[in-house]
């Protein structure tokens, strides 16, 4: 099981989840996976265009109360 | 990446298109695409050193309400559009340039200009560097 990073996003607005996230992935090693918490309203339309661009796969997004819920795997 | 380059021209020294436009750096950064950043006039104003942490008026348009709903972001935390900049820069391939018309006509030399400014340039190397990607002024 590769060990995951986390990063708490909540309350930050758009872009910095996602400035936040792209520093953070720097680094996690390759295969490895970062867990990112927002609160973002777009969060999960650019969660999905970030890793699509990135390459950077999106392994699961769920939300709970509000708050969204991502898990990416560097490539 | 081959990326095309996402090429901004900033002419407004107000707090709100600052902001537009450290977010639009900072996203595209972040999706690995090079940015090209022209400073103008009152944009290049505000990147003056002994400026560039000062309170910026809105656009007039922001009106009472505008206001108001900026301060609240602004209490509530938000970061400034300088440093939206830094953290562009940090995670991809920013390039900010002051346009030397714009440093003769506010009489300022490059010491004055705060390091986020990597350099001075005419407008035809601004364009050169644009390639054929599209333009955007704030």
């Amino acid at each position: 099981m590769a060990t995951a990073t986390r990063l708490d996003a909540r309350g930050m607005k758009c872009p910095m989840p996602i400035v936040k996230t792209a520093q953070a992935i720097k680094d996690v090693s390759r295969g490895d996976l970062l867990e990112v918490f927002a609160t973002d309203p777009g969060a999960v339309a650019d969660f999905g265009a970030w890793s699509r661009s990135t390459g950077h796969e999106l392994v699961a997004s769920s939300v709970e109360d509000g708050v969204y819920h991502f898990v990416l795997r560097r490539k | 990446m081959n990326e095309q380059p996402v090429s901004l021209v900033l002419f407004s020294g107000t707090d709100d298109k600052l902001q537009a436009a450290a977010v639009l750096t900072a996203g595209a950064a972040a999706l690995g695409r090079p940015v090209r950043v022209f400073l103008q006039y009152w944009a290049l104003d505000a990147f003056r050193a002994n400026r560039i942490n000062s309170r910026l008026p809105l656009a007039p348009e922001a009106g009472r309400d505008g206001e108001a709903a900026v301060e609240r972001m602004r209490v509530g935390g938000q970061q400034s559009w300088a440093q939206t900049f830094r953290d562009a820069k940090d995670i991809g391939d920013v390039d900010i340039q002051a346009c030397s018309l714009s440093m003769d006509v506010l009489c300022l030399s490059p010491e004055d200009l705060d390091p986020l400014v990597d350099g001075v340039e005419g407008v035809t190397a601004f364009y050169v560097n644009a390639g054929s990607g599209q333009l955007v002024f704030i």
